[in-house]
Formats: structure tokens, C-alpha cells, sequence
């Protein structure tokens, strides 16, 4: 099946055979994490929902010092980005020591932007969203822009924290033969939820404050008038239209 | 397990930037007022700033009942940190049912801070909100891809919590004889509490017409790459004295930037005219121009969902058509 399609039962995804891609903006985050780690030194750890290690693989390749797979049924179907949130901070707790958390600022199908903020709150750390800018002013304290509309924020943050990166951010490098090579000798770590000492009644959509209760197929009424032939006419006939339609 | 019945009361965050109340916080008002007189009960403001009593009354003449306005040196600006504790703060002690906030890059920071301080439930940018029977909050967001409309709702956690785009709600009438409560909250700030701190907020003028209210709006996607680019779409909203738009490939290709981008993830419009050109539709584009009053396509492949939205619409190449639509549309203005 190689379409994403809805089980009305359950009302969740049913993904079938669609590969799963890494979030774009995850590939900047990622890429920033190790544009750090190439001046400054440190290490990079990727940390992925999901059932398969396909992006954790990839996030190796890029040159992730180290991969974790949080592979469990009870985080999902069903978690919202509370319990998705709740999920990676106990996964980032277990992992220990950090001092910086870096994630795309939203992904291609939620787009809900929630999770970093979220995932900052349950760590007990300050957080920036919408970075298009980061640097160092103290091995402690960040430098961040933050765009906004028309225009951009200037915030400092102590570290830890968590940012939540844009695109404008950098260019994620591709990953190198070599970097391909060498990933396959890193062991991607599979932690289920006995692992993270996670409480099962906040997880997956028993953890999930927001529940999907129906679909609605958008009723779309509209006139749907067709105008197909010499460009001349149809391009006349258009905007008489409007004109009749008193819009023009 | 808190006591859902606890919970009453519509608020509505009212953002303000350099004491200017937002024109999303003001649609939320109005919508804000249609679920308060639908459950009969107040329908509330939170104001954060420094020096904004005067939007306090503004909110009052807006429809707010009640202003709890936070009026603190340190607050002028928007601080993640210190605006959610104190959100979070104030809705733990007046236990609001349902908590709106304009989706803005503000907004899309500080809701789901809250909601997780509150351990509640979130939905982003809906595009409807109804309240059935149950006095359970309907929140009506785009779904996986666009292609249908998910109704979420949040029923055993308070307050139901929603960020909303501008253009969903109408803005309400001021009325300057309308009679509320301010409250003045106190808070104890001090720069050691802000973790994180912004230093400073510029704004620049959008380059182009902004969407926000603009009654033409001509957009323009990947299909436009057979006529070299953008500037028919230019032409022609210039000459309707309209505002330009597009979709995500044309703000990748670089001919729009973030703030003309309409869909999904980018701007809800509803003008009386919306023209497409070299658009497909995609419900990723389509569910942010569905309200518009009248939809025109323009676009070579007849199998082009953006059709199926359409009121009128071309089947044509770009290349022979955009040169005469744009003679035809001159002819109109002209004499008109």
C-alpha cells in the first residue's frame, strides 16, 4: 500500500508501505548539532520516534556521533504532542547530560510547531523557537535570532536549552561514502519505554489530552466553470465573468 | 483528575507588540464572544506588557468582560519564559474552560509552553471552533495533508487550549460604551527569572502589499517556472491593486518570502477575488484560500485539483494566456 489513508475506525494513520522520510527541518537541526560539535567539540546523539531505524541510520550517516530508536506500541498511534513531548524528555533524561536540544521547528504533516516548547517544559529547560541564528557568547549562554513575522527577535539563553530551528538556519551537509561506511559500524539503540522509565498512562493516546473524534470531508460548492480554448476568448470570457460575479 | 465543572470562561490572549493590540487577538474576541454567549458565560482577556492600560480598555471595547492585565518593566517585550509562567499562573488560579490565542510566531511559542506548564490540550491553526452539547470544545484543524478536516477535542483536561489563524474569526465592532473589569495582577519579576531573554524585537515593513486583509489576492506557484517566474504575478496584482501570494515551491524557488506564502502552514486569506496561476492545489495550498468569495485558476493540466475549488477557471498554457488575461484585465480597469 503505497498511500498514507485514514482508518475511520481507530481514526489514526494507517501508513501501510510509505517509506518514512526524516522531517526536512529535523536535517537542519541535525546539521547544526554538528556544525557545533566540528568547532567546539562535544557529541551528537539523534534521537527518533518510530518503528523503524531508517532515520536514525541516516542521521548516522550525516555524522551523528550516536542514535537512539524509541521503538515501543504504547508511544503511539494516538500520542499527541503532549505525550510525544513526554516521551523524548524522559528518552533525553535517560541519555543524561546535555546542554543542548535541537529540533526543526515543526514537520511537513502536524506542522503544530508544539513539540519543542513542550519537550523544553517537561526537561526544565528555557527554549527558543523559529531560530534562523545561533552563537556562542559563553560556553553557557547562546546568542539566537528568532524570526518572526517581518522581522526577527534577539534572545539569549542559558544552556541547557531547547531550539527549535528553521531552515535559513544552514545547509545540511550530505552524507559522504565514507560517512555511509562508517555509520554502519554505529549501533543504533533501541529503547522501549521499560527503558526510559516512562509512566504508561502518559503515553501514546492514553497520554494524550487531545483526541481525534471525526473527519469532515470539505463540502466544496463552487461553480466550477471550465473555460478551455483560444487564449484570446478564454482569457475575455474570465474576466467578463468577474466583471458579471462583481468582483472586477 | 481536576474537576472539569470547575472550569469556566472564555479567554482569549491579547498580544500586543511595541502597544499594539493584534488584529488576530481581536478575531479572537469575536469568536471568543460567539462560544461565551452560545455557553453563557464572561469572555475574558490576558494582556501582557508594560505601559498597556490604555489596550486594556481597547479589549474592553472589543467585547472582553473582564481584563487581567500584567504591567511589569520587564514585560514590554515578549519573554517565553516569564509570559508563560504568568499565564500559566493566572489560568491555575481563575480556571478559564477554553484558552485562545492568534496563531503568530508569538503565539505558536507561548501556547504550547502554557499548555504543557498546565499539562492540557493544544490544537494548532484550527480553522473552526464549536462547542456541542456537552460544553466540550470542537476544534477543526487541516488533517494529514489537507485532504480532509479533523475534529479534535480535548475532554478531560482544562482549559481546551487552541491557537488560531488570522481570518478565521471576524474582528469584532468597537464599542466605546461598553463597560468591564480590569484586573491588575501583580507579579514579582526579576531579570534572574528569565532564563532566557529577548534583547530586543525588530520589525520591518513588509517590501509588498501583506495579505492580511487584502480583498485581491493573486498567487502564483511551480507552474509559473514556464513563464521564467513571478513578474505576470507581479503585473497583475499591481495592476488590480492587489497583494501577492504563493505556495510553498514558489517560496522555495525564492520568488516569495515566509509572509506570502498561503496554506497549510502559511497564511489563511479571504479575499473577494483569489486568482491562482501555475497553482495545482494541493489541499496543503487550498484549505488557506477556501473562504474567498471567488476562486480563479488558471493552469495547463485540467486535472489540476485546484479545479475542483474553482469558480471560474482556465485550462490553458501560461505562456499564450497570462500575456492576454492581463491585456483583458487592463481593458476592464481601465474602463471602469
Amino acid at each position: 500500500m503505497h498511500k498514507v489513508t485514514l482508518d475511520p475506525v481507530t481514526k489514526t494513520l494507517r501508513r501501510g508501505d510509505v517509506p518514512t522520510v526524516i522531517n526536512p527541518l529535523d536535517k537542519h537541526a541535525l546539521e547544526e548539532g554538528l556544525r557545533i560539535r566540528d568547532e567546539y567539540g562535544g557529541k551528537v546523539t539523534a534521537v527518533n520516534m518510530g518503528r523503524e531505524e531508517t532515520i536514525c541510520r541516516e542521521a548516522l550517516a550525516m555524522g551523528a556521533d550516536e542514535a537512539i530508536q524509541l521503538c515501543d506500541k504504547a508511544f503511539g498511534p494516538g500520542a499527541d504532542t503532549l505525550a510525544t513531548a513526554y516521551t523524548l524528555s524522559k528518552a533525553i533524561k535517560k541519555i543524561g547530560n546535555f546542554d543542548l536540544v535541537l529540533c526543526g521547528n515543526e514537520t511537513v504533516d502536524g506542522s503544530t510547531a508544539q513539540v519543542p516548547p513542550q519537550l523544553a517544559v517537561f526537561l526544565g529547560v528555557p527554549h527558543v523557537t523559529r531560530a534562523r541564528k545561533l552563537g556562542f557568547i559563553t560556553e553557557r549562554k547562546l546568542r539566537v535570532e528568532r524570526s518572526i513575522e517581518y522581522g526577527y527577535m534577539i534572545v539569549e539563553t542559558s544552556l541547557p536549552a531547547v531550539i527549535a530551528v528553521t531552515k535559513e538556519i544552514n545547509t545540511p551537509r550530505i552524507p559522504t561514502v565514507e560517512g555511509i561506511l562508517e555509520s554502519y559500524q554505529k549501533e543504533v539503540k533501541a529503547w522501549c519505554a521499560e527503558d526510559i522509565e516512562a509512566e504508561e498512562e502518559r503515553l501514546g493516546s492514553t497520554g494524550s489530552p487531545t483526541t481525534i473524534v471525526d473527519f469532515l470531508i470539505p463540502e466544496i460548492k463552487r461553480r466550477g466553470e471550465i473555460l478551455k480554448g483560444p487564449a484570446d476568448e478564454v482569457s475575455r470570457l474570465l474576466v467578463q465573468r468577474l466583471h458579471e460575479l462583481g468582483v472586477i | 483528575m481536576k474537576e472539569i465543572a470547575e472550569y469556566m470562561g472564555i479567554w482569549v490572549f491579547a498580544e500586543q507588540r511595541k502597544s499594539k493590540l493584534m488584529e488576530v487577538s481581536l478575531e479572537c474576541l469575536g469568536g471568543g464572544k460567539q462560544l461565551a454567549e452560545k455557553l453563557d458565560i464572561d469572555l475574558s482577556a490576558v494582556l501582557i506588557g508594560y505601559n498597556v492600560e490604555e489596550l486594556g480598555r481597547e479589549l474592553i471595547a472589543y467585547g472582553a468582560d473582564n481584563v487581567y492585565m500584567i504591567d511589569h518593566p520587564l514585560l514590554g517585550i515578549y519573554q517565553s519564559d516569564a509570559y508563560a509562567k504568568v499565564t500559566a499562573d493566572l489560568i491555575h488560579e481563575h480556571k478559564p474552560e477554553i484558552f485562545l490565542l492568534g496563531a503568530t510566531s508569538i503565539g505558536m511559542d507561548l501556547a504550547p509552553t502554557v499548555a504543557a506548564m498546565l499539562n492540557t490540550g493544544l490544537s494548532a491553526h484550527v480553522t473552526g471552533l464549536e462547542v456541542d452539547e456537552k460544553r466540550q470544545l470542537r476544534q477543526i484543524v487541516p488533517g494529514f495533508g489537507g485532504k480532509v478536516m479533523a475534529v479534535v477535542v480535548c475532554p478531560n483536561h482544562r482549559p481546551q487550549m487552541a491557537t488560531v489563524r488570522l481570518g478565521v474569526f471576524k474582528k469584532p465592532m468597537r464599542d466605546e460604551s461598553r463597560r468591564g473589569n480590569i484586573v491588575k495582577v501583580e507579579v514579582d519579576i526579576t531579570e534572574d527569572d528569565l532564563r532566557d531573554k529577548t534583547i530586543r524585537m525588530v520589525e520591518e515593513k513588509p517590501k509588498e502589499k501583506p495579505l492580511e486583509g487584502a480583498e485581491i489576492v493573486v498567487a502564483g506557484g511551480w507552474g509559473m517556472r514556464a513563464v521564467g517566474g513571478f513578474k505576470p504575478v507581479r503585473e497583475l496584482a499591481e495592476l488590480l491593486g492587489a497583494s501577492v501570494g504563493g505556495t510553498r515551491p514558489a517560496l522555495d524557488e525564492g520568488w516569495i518570502v515566509e509572509e506570502q506564502m498561503i496554506g497549510q502552514s502559511g497564511k489563511t486569506v479571504r479575499p473577494k477575488l483569489y486568482i491562482g496561476l501555475g497553482i495545482s492545489g494541493e489541499m496543503h495550498h487550498t484549505v488557506g484560500i477556501l473562504d474567498s468569495e471567488v476562486i480563479v485558476a488558471v493552469n495547463n493540466d485540467e486535472n489540476a485539483p485546484i479545479f475542483q475549488v474553482a469558480d471560474v477557471g482556465i485550462v490553458g498554457d501560461l505562456r499564450e494566456v497570462l500575456p492576454r488575461l492581463l491585456k483583458e484585465f487592463e481593458k476592464i480597469m481601465m474602463s471602469g
